[in-house]
């Protein structure tokens, strides 16, 4: 790891001021992914801004139709917490299937997302239950959010507050995890909103989480894991490593919708 | 003190300071004025350097010195040297290309060490390993075996890569069987290539003192011996009376553990020019480019069946990645411990194996858990189940056809067999999986979308290498003995010294189980003491499951020097003829009659000798040995694998794992259990989850553990086990060895339940999920 | 470039001037000098570096010090009773044969017993799934499984 200065700051306000002058610094949230970075010196900060100890930013809070996560929440809390578990329990068990248990307790929902890690599970679940991200600046609507293979619509210096998720009819996730690092190799969030509104959110296969619109539409027509089974997904543009090929991945989408169609309907 | 403490189930000695955290591993060794070693890698699998510019580095905070191969070069420091000649098919010597401590002009694979910094703390050695400039010229680089000889020399002394061609058996008798065979079993794959990963990574400290020109080595090491002889006679030419090498706690080996490393050297050499200790840990990436690898076999095989399906031959042959250099025991693997192996437990009169070993731009090729004898029963376990499904007969009723039931039994492949009941473990194993009742399993997970199977190994293994004379006559540079020395102190508790080295194998309870158990005292007054060269006489260290067998009896034979001259002592005593006194349960007694002397006052008299037959007998209790082993030992046994299919994701689950075998006996079967487990999960790993990758530039795709998958606790299964013993015949425990038993059935077992299911010839190791599921659209 | 951390490690209070990039792990070993904490990985994979962080189990090799300022820390040395009686949780590891080289062990044991306190009595399955962020090369994990299956039992039995 290279040299930094630390720096702990008390609230949102002054975590963005220091931001602000820090060109080179970065937020730091639960370090399950900066610090491993830093670690490996593939990331080398001048500065690291430490949101821990700021209370305002964890936390869940639930409103009829909407749950909103604080960007600080570590997975854990999200995965135990009987309010989200009440309102969409398929994102309390997401939540429980990121990486191991002492990973979930400190990596945080916020770092998930600003990160956008290609195999992360909250990007599935942001586009799936069309959650809305606050930052510090403004409200960003999951369709505009992820930008590309670890790009979001975040600008240097935006902080992440709290995550938004619309409460669905019913919804499930289905993880097919990458045996070394249990990352999703492919993994798929299905909700449905009634009234033929369903969303398909996929993680793992592609540079960044993205939509399945053909699926989407399949299963707005019929709610029924017969109804996407036969949707042959197109492998190109979906990664390829040691552990998938396009094609393969291509095939999971495919089984892990069909699964999760037949989860949420359990 | 009644019940014999052979085949009790004794608590380990010692798990308290594992479990508190009171263990001392290497990096555990904290020395006054400690300085840290970083190693400077190359990024190239194969390439010229031009230059190494140290300048920057030199001038880094904390930076105290930084070496490179020039350095080493100018002061004589030798390669490192390689402990087996093998002799080729031409009569030749192997070719044996230098292997140098740090680079000496050229890199031969990613990871090779360049230059090394030394500072202050660990993290400015690393901060100044980068500002270390190599000026590379890239060559163009060869990672597969399959390709090796077709590519550039990597090696001036091997200019089509190839360090020998070797042979065994007779090809002429095998190809007249194969002419006249009923039915021809041919299979061709990829025996994977393995890295051992032990959780503790590699770490050495070394330190000089000026005060007596000794240099002390804390090494995480499997053969401290090993390692203080090759050091100092081969590489440094130091007075070995001059270097101590201490290999405490040291967390697993696998064999990873065994070899003499470059970065062992170069710390040992920094610490005496800078007279301050050198500490060097292994990151995880760079155990992963810098342990020695395991496996990677390319094999064609055959096995002749006639139309009753006896065994009428086997023909193998193999090409073997030793990677860019030869390691310490690297060329006796794919040969002697492979070939040999290859009759597995049946008759097959004759046997042809020939192996071609290769240099390409890898990381170094060694013994891995199994060594040779994993990759060797993966070809006849496969074969044998491939010949039974081809010829619609039974695969167990197959190889009960030709098992060997005679013993001793020759085999055309050099060894010869003591003792074993091949139908024995198999029966029994069959059972405890209920084999029977399979159909009607298979039935209700096809109902619910799975595809089962069920596969076999039967697998044999030559343990307790070997007697030293033969090992010579085959190339072996070393004896492999074992050293034990059993002290009795003056109160009559006793500490035994021995050769063999312990990383989670449970010397410490094991041995001392046999020592208490043949001296009749209590487990606490029995300590054992391994891993330190200045305590200990001598030792070839712990691998191949050589421990108990090997360095097992060497202390019984030194507790039997304890017992017959405690036996002269006694009969002073008691005035008494020597050939009266009896020794049984602690007690000394002159036969038919109630007189006796306890073993404490024996050993009290003797340090004591007030009362003492001096003019006939030393004063003292101290009695050493060593053991040459006159045969191996040949552990077997038979596995049951049954498997479920994901037909939708191809991702295989282990759902039953049979084990049972033959070790013979045993001393304590907790221990034993957990060695079986053990090797299971390393086998299963093979089979299923760990595939080294290299892409065709050399580069290490499979670098971390977040991309190399070594089997988690939801990967496994908690396995059925039971043993059999026919006790060794020629060692006076009675003991083969058990240490890699399960890294050598498994991963056949386990392909063949997969193949089994999916109905196809062949799954390429590993079978991931992706693996399988192409296998099933092929098919 | 150096900052003071402060916490409580083992119920005492410990401060020192360390670097910024110090981890809590080499916190720990280094300046601590309590060595029951091991490193064997650096992706965060092996979770031989578990400890508590105010009751919690995490790898302390993923975090920086300075995280865990103010925190309380609990690592293997303080696990077993003053006196040197072991834990219910390490006895368990100990009677069912859950350790062989010993070095992933306190990584175990740590993370058994946070996952013990909320899982009295839990089924073999839990304790695989519970083992997600802990490698071991040696026991194949059967008698790790034996051993936090028995001693989560006995955990709730002792309360
Ligand atoms: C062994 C292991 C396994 C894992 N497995 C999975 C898995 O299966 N699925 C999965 O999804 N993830 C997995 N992860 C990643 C884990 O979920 C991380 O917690 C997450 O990616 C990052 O969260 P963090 O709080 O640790 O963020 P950090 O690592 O602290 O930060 C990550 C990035 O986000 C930025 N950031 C943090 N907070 C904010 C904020 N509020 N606003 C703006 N920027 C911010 C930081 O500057 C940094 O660039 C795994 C990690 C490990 C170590
Ligand atoms: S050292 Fe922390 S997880 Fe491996
Ligand atoms: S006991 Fe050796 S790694 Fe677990």
């Amino acid at each position: 790891m290279h040299a930094f200065q630390y720096h702990r700051p008390t609230s949102s306000k002054e975590a963005i001021g220091l931001a602000g002058q820090k060109a080179e610094g970065r937020y730091l949230a639960g370090g399950q992914s900066l610090v491993q970075a830093m670690k490996l010196r593939l990331s080398s900060p001048s500065d690291l801004i430490d949101l821990g100890t700021i209370k305002e930013l964890a936390g869940v809070k639930v409103s009829g139709s909407a749950v909103e996560i604080g960007a600080m929440t570590r997975h854990a809390e999200v995965a135990a917490s009987a309010e989200v578990k009440r309102a969409i329990p398929s994102l309390a068990a997401m939540a429980g299937m990121i990486g191991d248990r002492q990973v979930r307790h400190m990596g945080t929902i916020g770092g998930s997302l600003a990160n956008n890690d290609p195999a992360a599970d909250y990007p599935a679940a942001v586009l799936a239950l069309n959650a809305t991200v606050t930052t510090n600046k403004r409200k960003i609507g999951a369709d505009q959010y992820f930008k590309g293979l670890y790009e979001t619509a975040l600008e240097p210096s935006e902080l992440i507050t709290a995550v938004s998720f619309q409460v669905p009819k019913r919804g499930a996730y289905m993880k097919f995890k990458n045996p070394a690092s249990r990352f999703a190799l492919v993994g798929v969030f299905v909700a449905d909103f009634g009234s033929g509104n369903v969303r398909v959110g996929v993680t793992g296969a592609g540079p960044s989480a993205f939509r399945q619109t053909e699926m989407e539409k399949a299963l707005s027509a019929k709610f029924a894991p017969e109804a996407v089974a036969a949707i042959k997904v197109k492998p190109d543009g979906l990664n390829n490593d040691l552990h998938a090929s396009p094609e393969y991945r291509a095939h999971l989408i495919t089984v892990m919708c069909k699964r999760a169609v037949e989860q949420a309907l359990k | 003190m009644t019940t014999s403490l052979i085949g009790a189930r004794v608590p380990r000695k010692e798990d308290y300071r594992f479990l508190t955290g009171a263990g001392q591993y290497t990096d555990d060794v904290a020395l006054a004025g400690q300085t840290y070693a970083a190693f400077v890698r190359s990024p190239h699998a194969h390439a010229n350097i031009r230059r190494v510019s140290t300048d920057k580095a030199k001038r880094a905070p904390g930076v105290i010195a930084v070496y490179t191969g020039a350095d080493l070069a100018a002061a004589k420091v030798g390669g490192l040297p390689c402990g087996w000649l093998i002799t080729d098919v031409k009569g030749q010597p192997m070719k044996e290309p230098p292997y140098p401590v740090l680079a000496q002009g050229k890199v031969r694979h990613v990871g090779e060490r360049v230059a090394v910094v030394v500072a202050e703390s660990a993290a400015q050695a690393r901060d100044a390993a980068e500002l270390v400039e190599v000026d590379y010229q890239p060559l163009p680089a060869v990672a597969s075996a399959a390709k090796a000889r077709s590519s550039g020399a990597i090696h001036e002394i091997a200019p089509d890569n190839v360090c020998y061609v070797w042979a065994l058996g007779d090809k002429s008798a095998v190809d007249a069987a194969f002419a006249k065979a009923a039915h021809v079993t041919k299979l061709e794959f990829v025996n994977n290539r393995l890295i051992p990963n032990a959780i503790e990574p590699r770490a050495v400290n070394a330190v000089y003192s000026r005060a007596d020109d000794s240099t002390t080595l804390y090494v995480a090491s499997q053969n401290p011996h090993v390692e203080r002889l090759l050091m100092t006679a081969f590489v440094l030419g130091l007075p070995e009376n001059k270097v101590r090498v201490v290999a405490p706690d040291v967390g697993g080996g696998f064999g990873s553990k065994i070899y003499l490393y470059a970065e062992d050297v170069a710390c040992t050499w920094a610490a005496r020019q800078l007279a301050r200790p050198v500490k060097w840990t292994a990151d995880r990436s760079e155990a992963f480019l810098s342990d020695a690898h395991g496996r990677d076999h390319l094999t064609v095989a055959e096995l002749a069946l006639d139309k009753d399906g006896k065994f009428l031959a086997m023909r193998v042959r193999t090409t073997a990645n030793l990677g860019a250099y030869l390691s310490t025991f690297a060329s006796c693997i794919p040969t002697i411990l492979y070939a040999t192996l290859l009759a597995g437990q049946y008759t097959t009169p004759v046997i042809y194996c020939e192996v071609t070993a290769v240099f390409t731009n890898t990381t170094p090729v060694d013994a891995y858990r199994g060594a040779g004898r994993p990759e060797a029963t993966y070809v006849v376990e496969r074969l044998v189940e491939t010949a039974a499904r081809e010829m619609k007969v039974e695969p167990a009723e197959l190889r009960r056809k030709n098992f060997i039931r005679q013993f001793p039994y020759q085999t055309p492949v050099a060894l010869c067999y003591d003792t074993g009941n091949y139908e024995a473990t198999l029966e029994a194993a069959m059972k405890i999986a209920d084999v029977a009742g399979f159909k009607d399993r298979r039935e209700q997970s096809l109902r619910r979308g799975k595809l089962r199977g069920l596969g076999y190994a039967c697998y044999i293994e030559a343990c307790g290498i070997a007697p030293s004379n033969v090992a010579g006559s085959l190339g072996a540079r070393a004896g492999l003995y074992e050293a034990g020395e059993v002290r009795v102190h003056p109160t009559g508790t006793v500490t035994v010294f021995t050769g063999s080295h312990a990383h989670g194998q449970g010397h410490e309870t094991t041995f001392a189980q046999v020592v208490a158990d043949r001296l009749g005292l209590g487990m606490e007054q029995v300590d054992i003491v391994h891993g330190d060269t200045s305590k200990i006489l001598f030792g070839m260290g712990t691998y191949g499951s050589r421990s108990i067998a090997v360095g097992g009896t060497a202390i019984v034979k030194a507790l039997d020097k304890v017992i017959a001259k405690g036996k002269k002592i006694a009969a002073h005593l008691l005035e008494a003829s020597e050939g009266d006194i009896e020794y049984d349960k602690g007690v000394f007694k002159v036969a038919g009659t109630d007189k006796k002397k306890t073993f404490g006052e024996v050993a009290f008299a003797a340090y004591v000798p007030h009362n003492y037959p001096l003019d006939k007998l030393e004063p003292g209790l101290n009695e050493n040995a060593f053991y040459d082993p006159t045969n191996f030992t040949f552990p077997a046994g038979s596995y049951v694998c049954e498997v479920e299919v994901d037909r939708e994701t191809g991702a295989t689950q282990i759902v039953g794992f049979t084990a049972v075998d033959d070790f013979g006996r045993v001393i304590n079967p907790m221990i034993v259990e957990g060695q079986v487990h053990g090797g299971l999960a390393q086998g299963i790993g093979q089979a299923l989850t760990e595939g080294c990758a290299y892409d065709d530039t050399g580069q290490l795709i499979t670098g971390s553990l977040a991309d190399y998958c070594i089997p988690r606790a939801n990967d496994l299964p908690l396995f059925k086990l039971d043993m059999r013993e026919t006790p060794c015949t020629h060692n006076p425990l009675g003991v083969k060895g058990c240490g890699e038993a399960g890294a050598i059935g498994a991963p056949a077992a386990v392909m063949n339940a997969i193949t089994d299911a999916l109905g196809v010839k062949d799954v390429p190791m590993p079978a991931t999920a992706q693996n399988v599921w192409r296998a099933m659209h092929r098919a | 470039m150096s900052v003071r951390v402060s916490m409580k490690v083992n119920g005492k209070p410990v401060s020192a001037d360390i670097e910024e990039r110090t981890l809590l792990v080499s916190f720990i070993r280094e300046n601590l000098r309590l060595t029951g904490t091991h490193v064997g990985c650096d992706t965060a994979q092996c979770g031989a570096c578990t400890v508590h962080l105010n009751g919690k189990a995490i790898k302390s090799c993923s975090i920086v010090a300075m995280q865990a300022e103010g925190a309380d820390i609990l690592t293997i040395e303080a696990v077993a009773h003053p006196d040197g009686t072991l834990h219910p949780m390490q006895a368990a590891f100990k009677e069912n044969h859950g350790l062989q080289c010993g070095f992933c062990t306190p990584g175990m044991v740590m993370n058994a017993l946070d996952f013990a306190s909320s899982h009295p009595n839990p089924s073999e399955q839990e304790v695989r799934e519970s083992l997600e962020g802990n490698l071991c090369r040696c026991t194949g994990y059967h008698n790790i499984v034996k051993s936090i299956m028995a001693g989560a039992r006995a955990m709730a039995a002792a309360k």
